[in-house]
Formats: structure tokens, sequence, C-alpha cells
């Protein structure tokens, strides 16, 4: 790495601390009530909560910055002494004129956004864009150190430094290597504090994995302090030194990231990290054990506190993840930077220090339960598998075989084939532009564009749904990944919800409206709900409309396109949890669209890996997590994120 | 992907070339007739019908005329026997005259304004301009061309000439303050669309994550309009620029005709009287190249203001 400028060590035991921080709509409502934090040197502070929990309006306001309609209540924001280049005693950021704030933003405090596609400028050079921030700052001497210094923070977040590259537009780039310019930028003119909102939502496990990485490495180099706002708490564990967890604008908990993730005093907290899928399945995630639990994990009968879930299995979690975290703390001090480098040249190469510890201590667990764990995966499965007891499950409901779509040259899907069982659910696993969506919409007629064949229970279906026969298309019902879109904002919830029963036809009005009222009370929400609009309901009750949508006419197959990517993961957990109820009421096949493999134990009995349109892993999901066959899939495995 | 735009262009002035073609056809009455008059005796009709090639299937008239399009001969009028384009010459270049300047006065003062507005969202000068821009929008042409008349020119104050008097053989720019009442019409008709579209298009652009990124970079604010805002705001307004200049070509013949203006609008409603035919197919043609060269030069802009398009046809 070319080091041409000096790293200052930071002299100052805190850059900022906030002080009772209020803000408010303007004449309306509290965002924020009382926040208190501190950022130091060196240590990344997570600010852990839903959306709309005023996360990234606190963050904000520490740049002095108020999105339109905010008004400030009350509190300071103080800049210590020596933590900027400009200022050299104690001041309240909040108090001072635009143009004090403007030469702090940017320059001492540096911003990563959420989507880099939507914040880098698309009309500007990305090197231009980095050469900018320095300009402003007036930071090196002359145009020539610049330039330099843009090559060189270029390759500290492992970008190519080369002119060629410093030419291109944002959208000649990857997603992650958009939000590594962002980083860049924001590392650029060497900032005391860094805020990073949310930076790696939109990227997939890999690139993430290298995000976090770089981020943790450069404030950790740099001496900066960092404030990441997050609502997962996976990535918390793997970058945060600090947490503190708010809940409608107020920070209820906080402490060392060990404390607070492995050993939560706050009901919240515990509610929060109970909703977190894991990798193992161990977690009673959406409201019961794991449906394909690893074999090292205790059959349900084993604990006796199996209902009270949160306080029970979290205190079991804890000891497991203190020894896991322990290890990623000697990963840190020991590889962190090795890794990040060879991670960037070549995933495949380069050793896995991130899931090392998690992985050693499967290793350990498996070991004291070696004895009982054959018998209890045994169990579990019968468990799992108890809807499916009543009707043979040798043939499958849904049927694809050899499914092929392409536009012209561009080949989507290649070769498919897939089996969706009677009260199973089958995961379909892919980063975006895998074709998973495209697949799961070819199942359910909505595609008509593919080749090879559909089956129903044996029949071949028609191509699209104009030629399907109102059966069919009852039977496989469709549920979209945004409820915000997917439900018409102009019509009641009940009148949305008659449409299927409409179209079907055969039922009187009040039938119908009984049936929706069913519907609406199977998903949980209550037959009130009948005469609400969409834009009354939050996230979650929206999905459970939606779910409730694709319910009314008593299906066979749900076809779920990541219904849970938009939702915050309590939401999520509570979705699923109503998922797996419906199954097991109604042995209902399922199709599980998603692209976080975290989801994989708590959800489908079946994993399918779809990756450039093939699919690349495919069998029961036990199997598939312990031995993935595919490159792809071992990379995801590896980079996901645990707790 | 500028070529296909050229490509689709030229296309288009084909399927108009058909389609005035086309309608000239169906007009009512004979145009010799309408040339020689109720007296004119069969003889005279036919050789006039010879002379006009009335008498050739309409398919070859078509391509003669399109032929002659294509190396600029108009054709020859009808009712004076002379060429279309010694008639409209000199029409042609004053209307066009009286176009430029009102686009090089509206464009930057519509651009700008809509700016302003959208930079001051919410406070008086934004509402009072974009009222402003509403009312003047609303009111037809003819409305703000008698108002100014009538404030600047006869009852209130007296300073500027209300009709244009050119001598023959003299030409209108020989007379700069004749220019000056139709000018101010026309700026004051496209303007306040232009205002409003920038200023929507701005407030998007001012609503983006990139802009609230270069504010959170420490960027000045003059930077950050300049900059990081207006070169993403440029497709979209170019786009309403287009549409109100080939909005100027049709609306300059009420504009033309209120001040007596010696241009394409009052040739136009000449000929038609007289049932020109040469002429109003001429005049159609000019109009509708109008249009598409506008519109084709918006696009280019749009796609040269957007890397992303830029690059990809580049490719």
């Amino acid at each position: 790495m070319v080091s041409t400028t000096t790293v200052p060590k930071a002299t100052v035991a805190t850059a900022i601390s906030v002080r009772d921080l209020s803000l408010g709509v303007q004449g309306g409502d509290l965002i924020l009530k009382d926040v208190d934090f501190d950022l130091t040197p060196g240590r990344i502070l997570a600010l852990v909560g839903e959306s709309g929990s005023g996360k990234t309006t606190a963050a904000l306001a520490c740049m002095n910055h108020l999105r339109t309609g905010l008004e400030l209540r009350g509190g300071s924001v103080q800049l210590h002494e020596g933590a900027s280049r400009f200022f050299n005693q104690n001041m309240d950021l909040l108090t001072l004129s635009e143009k004090q704030v403007r030469k702090l933003r940017g320059g001492t405090i540096a911003y990563v956004p959420q989507d880099p596609a939507l914040s880098l400028n698309g009309a500007l050079r990305v090197g231009e864009q980095i050469h900018e921030v320095l300009c402003i700052h007036e930071f090196g001497r002359n145009g020539r150190e610049r330039e330099a210094r843009v090559a060189e923070v270029l390759e500290e977040v492992g970008l190519p430094s080369t002119k060629k590259y410093q030419r291109r537009y944002p959208h000649q780039l990857s997603g992650g290597q958009q939000q590594r310019i962002g980083i860049a930028m924001a590392f650029a003119c060497r900032p005391a504090v860094i805020i990073l909102d949310e930076p790696t939502t939109g990227l997939d496990v890999a690139t993430q994995d290298l995000v976090l990485k770089t981020v943790y490495q450069l404030t950790t180099k740099h001496d900066v302090a960092g404030l990441y706002i997050t609502h997962d708490l996976a990535v918390v564990a793997q970058v945060a030194n600090d947490v503190a967890v708010m809940l409608r604008g107020e920070i209820v908990e906080r402490g060392p990231a060990e404390k607070v993730l492995y050993d939560p005093d706050h009901d919240y907290t515990k509610t929060l990290l109970a909703a977190v899928p894991d990798l193992q399945g161990e977690r009673a995630m959406g409201g019961g054990p794991a449906v394909s639990p690893s074999a090292k994990v205790r059959a349900p009968w084993d604990n006796s506190h199996d209902d009270d879930v949160p306080v029970a299995n979290s205190g079991q979690v804890a000891d497991s993840a203190r020894g896991a975290n322990d290890g990623r703390d000697n990963a840190r001090g020991v590889g962190q930077h090795d890794a990040a480098q060879s991670a960037h040249g070549a995933s495949s190469g380069a050793t896995a220090v991130a899931a090392e510890p998690a992985r050693s201590d499967e290793a350990s667990r498996g070991g004291e339960r070696a004895a009982s764990s054959t018998g209890d995966t045994a169990q579990v499965h019968d468990r799992a598998a108890s809807p499916t007891e009543t009707k043979p499950a040798n043939e499958p409901l849904v049927a694809v075989r050899d499914l092929r779509l392409a536009y012209g040259p561009a080949v989507i899907l290649d070769g498919i084939n897939l089996d969706l069982v009677e009260g199973q659910t089958t995961m379909l696993l892919g980063e975006s532009g895998s074709g998973k969506t495209t697949l799961s919409r070819s199942i359910a007629g909505l595609n008509a564009a593919y080749t090879g064949e559909v089956l129903l229970e044996g029949n071949v279906l028609a191509n699209g749904t104009r030629k399907r026969s109102n059966e069919d298309r009852r039977r496989i019902q469709y549920i979209f990944q945004s409820p915000f879109s997917s439900l018409n904002p102009r019509r009641s919830i009940g009148d949305s919800l008659e449409v299927p029963l409409e179209m079907s036809g055969g039922m009187s009005r009040k039938q119908r409206r009984a049936a929706v009222a069913d519907a609406l009370d199977a998903v949980r929400l209550g037959r009130s709900y009948i005469n609400r609009r969409p834009g009354e309901l939050s996230g979650g009750e929206r999905q459970r409309a939606a779910v409730a949508r694709a319910l009314v006419n008593a299906p066979s197959v749900l076809v779920c396109d990541e219904i849970t990517s938009a939702l915050d993961v309590s939401v999520q957990a509570s979705v699923i949890e109503l998922l797996r109820d419906l199954q097991r009421e109604r042995g209902l096949a399922m199709l599980f669209v998603t692209h976080n493999i975290a989801l994989a134990r708590h959800v489908s009995h079946k994993l399918a890996v779809l990756e450039k349109g093939r699919l690349v892993d495919y069998g029961p999901t036990d199997h598939v997590l312990r031995n993935p066959q595919h490159g792809y899939t071992k990379s995801l495995l590896k980079h996901v994120p645990t707790l | 992907m500028i070529l296909k735009r050229l490509g689709i262009s030229v296309f288009v002035l084909l399927a108009v070339s058909v389609v005035v073609f086309v309608f000239t056809l169906l007009l009512p009455g004979d145009p010799a007739q309408a040339i020689l008059g109720q007296q004119a005796t069969p003889e005279r009709l036919a050789a006039l019908r010879e002379q006009l090639n009335l008498n050739d299937p309409w398919y070859e008239r078509y391509f003669t005329w399109l032929g002659g399009l294509l190396v600029g001969d108009l054709g020859t009028s009808a009712a004076t026997g002379g060429s279309v384009n010694e008639l409209l010459g000199q029409k042609v270049s004053a209307s066009v005259l009286l176009m430029i300047i009102a686009a090089v006065i509206s464009i930057p003062v519509g651009i700008l304004l809509g700016t302003w507005s959208a930079m001051r969202r919410g406070r008086t000068t934004d509402h009072t301009l974009t009222g402003i821009s509403l009312v003047l929008a609303a009111l037809p042409e003819f409305v703000i061309g008698i108002a100014l008349t009538t404030l600047l020119s006869t009852t209130v104050f007296q300073l500027l000439p209300s009709v244009t008097m050119a001598a023959p053989g003299t030409r209108v720019w020989d007379y700069p303050l004749q220019l000056v009442l139709p000018t101010l019409t026309l700026v004051l008709v496209v303007v306040p669309y232009m205002i409003r579209m920038t200023r929507t298009t701005m407030l998007d652009v001012l609503d983006s994550g990139y802009v609230e990124m270069a504010r959170l970079k420490g960027v000045p604010e003059r930077q950050v309009i300049m900059k990081h805002a207006l070169p993403h705001a440029i497709g979209p307004v170019a786009q309403v620029v287009a549409m109100q200049l080939a909005w100027l070509a049709g609306g300059i013949v009420v504009v033309e005709f209120l001040f007596r203006y010696p241009g394409l609008g009052q040739a136009m409603v000449d000929a038609v009287q007289i049932r020109d035919v040469q002429v109003v197919q001429a005049l159609s043609m000019i109009i509708a190249a109008f249009y598409v060269v506008v519109n084709l030069i918006a696009d280019v802009i749009g796609i040269l203001a957007n890397p992303k398009l830029r690059t990809e046809s580049s490719k």
C-alpha cells in the first residue's frame, strides 16, 4: 500500500459527544428524545434500531443536517478540541454557522450513505467525486498531492487507482465498487469521525463482508471514530465495538457489543436478537425451532422452556456465542488486514477469517453432543415433516422440468428441475440477477416465455396465466416482494382481497366477504381490517394483508418472492412465523425466494441455490448447508455474517 | 444511439410528407379552377392542369414533389406562378429571426428563474413566481399580445410601434423597435412553461441522494447547484424547451397576424385563403421539419448530458 501522507493519531479521548439531542417534525411529534452518545477514536459505535426509530436522523444531526420538515428541539453535539483540523476549541456543532458547518462536513465528519447508486452523482466521474472533497477542504498543498491522495485512498478501499478507473462513471461500477467509492470519498480527507448509514444494505453477502472489513480496518488503522447505523445485528457483531439500541427515538440500551449482543438487559433488545435468523438454526426465530436445524442443535423437547423463546434461548446462545466472539476478536487483531486484502484478490483462495471462529465453535459443540446428535436429527425431521404424514409425499405437487428461458442470446434460466412438495418449503436462494424472480414468475405463470414444463399434480400447466384454467390459477398464488406496491392504495383491503374470488367466480358477495374475513383472521390481522386502506397499515401489516390476498381462495401452492426483504428483522420473524403456521394448518407447498441464506434453516425443508440461471446446489436444507457442492454456495456460507 | 434517433427523424419527416400530400389532395375543389376563377375557359383550365402536373397519377406527383423537396425546390406557387422558394425565403428568415430572439431570451430566463424558484421552495419568492407563471401560462398568446400593445404602444405608454410596417424591399431587422413587441409576447408565452418545468425537475433533483451527499461533503451551495444538480436537470429541461420552441413555430401564426409581422404565419394564412396548395405544402413541411429538428436536438442534448446514455451509445 502506498503511503504518501502521514497518519495522524487521534489526540483526543472522545471526538464527538451528543447530549440530550431532541428533534421533531415541524410543529409535530418528537422523533428523537434526549439522545446521548459518544464517538471515540478507533472505535465503532453501532446505532441499532428498526426503520422509523430515528437512527438516521440522529446520525445526520451529528453533521448538523436536518432533512426537510424536521426541527431541532434541543441538545448539543460537542466536537471536542483537537478533533478537527479547522477548529481548536470545543464547540457545539448545532450552533455553528452554515459556512463553519460546511467546513466540517466531509473533512472532519464524513458520511457514507445507504445506497451508493442514489448517492453517487451519475453525471460525474468517480475520481472527480473523490477529488472534489479534497479540493473543497483544501487537503494537500497542490493538485498533485490531491491526485496522489485520490489514488491512495482508492487503494485503501481495495479499488484500482489507475487514471482509467478514476475516469469511470458510477453506472460502470458494480454495487460493491460503488459503495467502496463512497467509503473512499468519506475517508479521503482523513476525517476524525465517520458516519456509515447502513452501507451494506443493498449488497450481497460476499461484497458486504468485504466492505465491512474495509470499514473496520480503516477506522482502526486511522484512529477514526465511527458511527455505524444498521438494523442488522449480525453486521453489528462483525464491525461494532459498542452498541446503542434505539426504540422510537430513544436509546434504550447501550454498552460494549459483547454485552449487548450476548447478554442484553432490555426486553426490546432481546426481541430484536430473537428475531435474527442464524445459519445454524439454533435460535427459535419465527415462533418456533428451525425447520431444518443443524445436527448439533438439540431437539425441541430437550428444552422445557421452549415456549418463552427469547429469554431461554438467548441465554443459551450467549454461552456459545461468547466463545465465537473471542475467536473473532483474535481474528481481528491478527489477521484482519490480511484477510481483507486477500479476500479482495481472490475470494476462493483466501481463508475466511470471520467464518472460522464460528466453525471451530461448531466443532467443539458438535463434539459435546456427538452421542445424541444423530438420533435427534432424525426426530427433528419427523416433526418438521409432520404435515405431510397424512398424505404420501412421494409425488411432488408442483414439478418443474427442464425449464429454460432466454431473451435472445441472454439465457436467464437453463435446465431448471425443481419440486415443490405438499406441506414443505423449498427455498430458492440467489442474488439479484440470478434469475430467481424470473423462475418463480414462470412457475406462477406470470412469465410465459419459458420452454420446458411446469407440472401441477402431474398435469402440464400452460405457459401463461391467461392460458391456464381458473382452477390452475387458483391453486398457485404469488406474493410480491414489496407490500407497499402490491396492494392497490385506492382500494380497501377487503376489496383487494375479494378480487381473486370474483375472478374464480361461483360465490355470492356475502360468501366472498365471509371468505375475506376468514383469510384476514388466518393471517392474524383480524376482520376489522376489512375496510382499511393500505396507507393506514404498517409494512408488516401490509405484507400480512398480501399473504391473505394469496390465501383467500385456498391455494395449494404459495410462491413467496422475497416477501421479507423489505421488512425489519422483527417483522420478518413474525411474517415467517405466520407462513410456518399456515403451512402446518393447510399443508401448503411453498417456494420461498430470498437472497438471505441465514433464513434457510428457519423456513425451508429443501434448499435450491440459483446462480446465473442454473441450479448449482439442490437438496435437503441441512444436507446442502453441510455439504455445499458449488463454489458459489460455499462462498455464501463463508461470508454470511453471524451473531 | 444518436444515429438511431436521426433515422427515426428522417422516417417521421417522410411520414409527414405523405400525410401533408394526401391532405392537400383531399382538399375540395380544383386548384386550377381556384386559381383561374369561375370564368376560366376549359382550354385554359386544361393547360394549367397540364402545367401543374395535375393529370399525372397521384403517386407520380408525390414523388416529383418529394424529389423537389430533397433538392430544396419547394415547387411553383399556383397563385403567383413564381417559385415558392422566392416567395417564402424572406418570410421564413423573418420568422426564424423572431423565434431565435425569443428563444435566446426565454431559455436562459426560464431555466434561471425555474432553478431559483426551486432553490427557494416554499418561500414567498417561490410562491410569487409560480403564481405569476401559472397566470401567464393560462393566458392565450393573443391576449398577452393585446395587453402588451395596450400597455406599451397605445393607451398607457406610447413607446413602441404596435404593428410592423416594412416597406417593400426592406427587411424586418432594419427596424429593431418593431421587433420588440412580437418578441416580448412570444417570450411571455413560452417562459412560464419553462419556469414551471425547470422548477419541478430541479425539485426532484434537489431531493435526490447525490445532492444530499454533496451537501454532506461540504460542497458550497452554489457548486451543489451548478455542478451536482443542474447537469441532471438539463436532459428533461431540454425536452420542455424543445416542446416550447416547436410550439413557437405554430404559435407564431397568431402573433404574426396580431402584429402584422411579415413572416411564416402570415404567409400560411394567405396561402390557405387563396388555396395556394404548393405554398401550404411547403409551409407544412418547413414547420414539420422544424419540430423534428428541435426534438432531435433535445434528444441529443439529453443523451450528451447523461453519461449513462452517452457511454452506451459509444459502445
